[in-house]
């Protein structure tokens, strides 16, 4: 039973649209920043994306990356500090377009990132037009500093999870923990259960 | 990028309002009794969670501003648009209970045996200083005599925090303020927002193997760590904590 704080109410009066808020969140109109380190700022000419670790690896250029099949969405992004932004767009390749290109049987990714960054997802939360590798936001290049030139947008998990500056995927056979995971938060980190922190 | 990791389960828990002393005219520090805490390291966070007779509840994430072992002391911002802080400046009385859950972040943290006698370089905007504040009073605490540089980018005199504490500081530590709105009559130090020189001019030679910790608004961070990784810091020694318009509670 949580106490009660004797005149705490809600402040802000514009109800925020039923179902599209997952507990414990907030909407903001801006967009915050949140990374742990400086960063990074990757020339086009030595960027690449990779898949490792399956039976086939692939890479693609900057160029060959513009090259795929494109899509624009407009998608809810959750963060694990508690904003959520709604219908943010975006412009990226599906990752089934990229997991299509190699062969695998892996279920995990560790997606890894300039600057040292990883995280981990199941390879099931990247298929079926779930998740994209994004480079442009709002119409936009999509600015270093909300992980240009590429991050990956996997919106139905906190925001963490859609690695800045990634650079590719390393298929597992093992749910490994990445950079936030091995410091406590939640290794699958689902909005809707409130799947913050290890043990949530 | 690699750290001690942290986990098992947190709980919330009922923590008693024990102490608040006002730093400012908008920020206050409020010292909790928080039954069962297993201790924190500085620069760590928590959760605060409030619920209203109405059962609305909200959330939010604050820096730890006590060193470990010491009563866990948050300091809070107040922001006019804001829900929670509003509340936890103004209203909270002594002996209130709140929810409290932590502490939380690995990262961002001050680790005195790993980081060994690597010089310390502190940059806080705004209310970023807090997390710093505890790792300078961790550093009190232990005796050590790691060298530290404190540069506190804040509006003007008035908006310091912890002023007192920070006038006090003891050998090794040098705060270094930037008084980026409004400077008293005779004022010789900084006048402005943090650029490169500055950088150049505070931070420790990258020879000295510094360590550098930088916590505010985004602009400030980006800014700072960018002067720091252009002077020549190795980007894994710069560690960041960023908080956007509205990303602070």
């Amino acid at each position: 039973m949580s106490p009660i704080s004797r005149g705490f109410h809600r402040r802000h009066q514009e109800a925020e649209p039923a179902g599209r808020v997952p507990p414990g969140q907030y909407v903001t109109s801006d967009f915050p920043v949140l990374s742990a380190g400086p960063t990074p700022h990757t020339a086009l000419t030595n960027w690449t994306f990779s898949i490792e670790g399956g039976q086939s690896p692939a890479s693609w250029t900057w160029t060959e990356f513009q090259a795929l099949p494109s899509e624009t969405v407009t998608v809810d992004i959750h963060c694990v500090t508690r904003w959520s932004k709604l219908d943010t767009r975006w412009k990226g390749v599906s990752l089934d377009v990229l997991l299509g290109a190699v062969s695998y049987d892996a279920p995990y990714v560790l997606a890894f990132c300039d600057g040292g960054y990883t995280t981990n997802l199941p390879v099931a939360d990247l298929t079926g037009g779930k998740a994209w590798v994004a480079f442009s936001y709002d119409g936009s290049p999509l600015p270093a500093e909300h992980g240009g030139p590429a991050r990956l947008l996997v919106p139905h998990l906190y925001f963490w999870k859609s690695a800045k500056w990634v650079r590719g995927l390393r298929l597992r056979d093992t749910d490994t923990p990445g950079f936030w995971e091995m410091y406590g938060y939640n290794m699958y980190g689902d909005p809707w259960r409130e799947q913050r922190y290890a043990g949530d | 990028m690699a750290g001690t990791a942290v986990r098992g389960r947190l709980t919330w828990v009922t923590a008693t309002v024990d102490a608040m002393m006002d730093e400012t005219a908008h920020v206050r520090t409020l010292v909790l009794s928080v039954p069962g805490w297993g201790g924190h390291q500085a620069g760590q966070h928590l959760d605060i969670r409030l619920t209203g007779d109405d059962g609305y509840r909200a959330e939010r994430s604050y820096s730890i501003a006590s060193a470990p072992g010491e009563p866990v002391a948050i300091t809070v911002e107040r922001l006019d648009d804001g829900e929670v802080s509003p509340y936890l400046t103004q209203d909270v009385q002594l002996g209130d209970e709140i929810e409290v859950r932590g502490p939380i972040g690995g990262y961002f943290v001050w680790e005195p045996v790993l980081d060994g006698d690597a010089p310390l370089l502190l940059a806080a905007g705004g209310s970023g200083v807090v997390p710093l504040r505890a790792m300078l009073r961790h550093r009190m605490q232990l005796g050590s005599s790691v060298p530290v540089r404190l540069l506190y980018s804040v509006r003007s005199l008035a908006e310091v925090i912890y002023r007192s504490e920070l006038d006090e500081a003891s050998d090794g530590v040098a705060v270094i303020y930037t008084l980026t709105r409004q400077q008293p009559p005779g004022w010789t130090g900084y006048a402005r927002r943090v650029d490169q020189q500055m950088m150049a001019e505070v931070a420790w030679p990258v020879a000295r193997e510094p360590l550098a910790y930088v916590c505010g608004p985004t602009n400030f961070v980006e800014a700072v760590a960018g002067d720091l990784v252009a002077l020549g810091y190795p980007p894994q020694r710069v560690k960041t904590e960023r908080f956007g318009a509205t990303g602070t509670p």
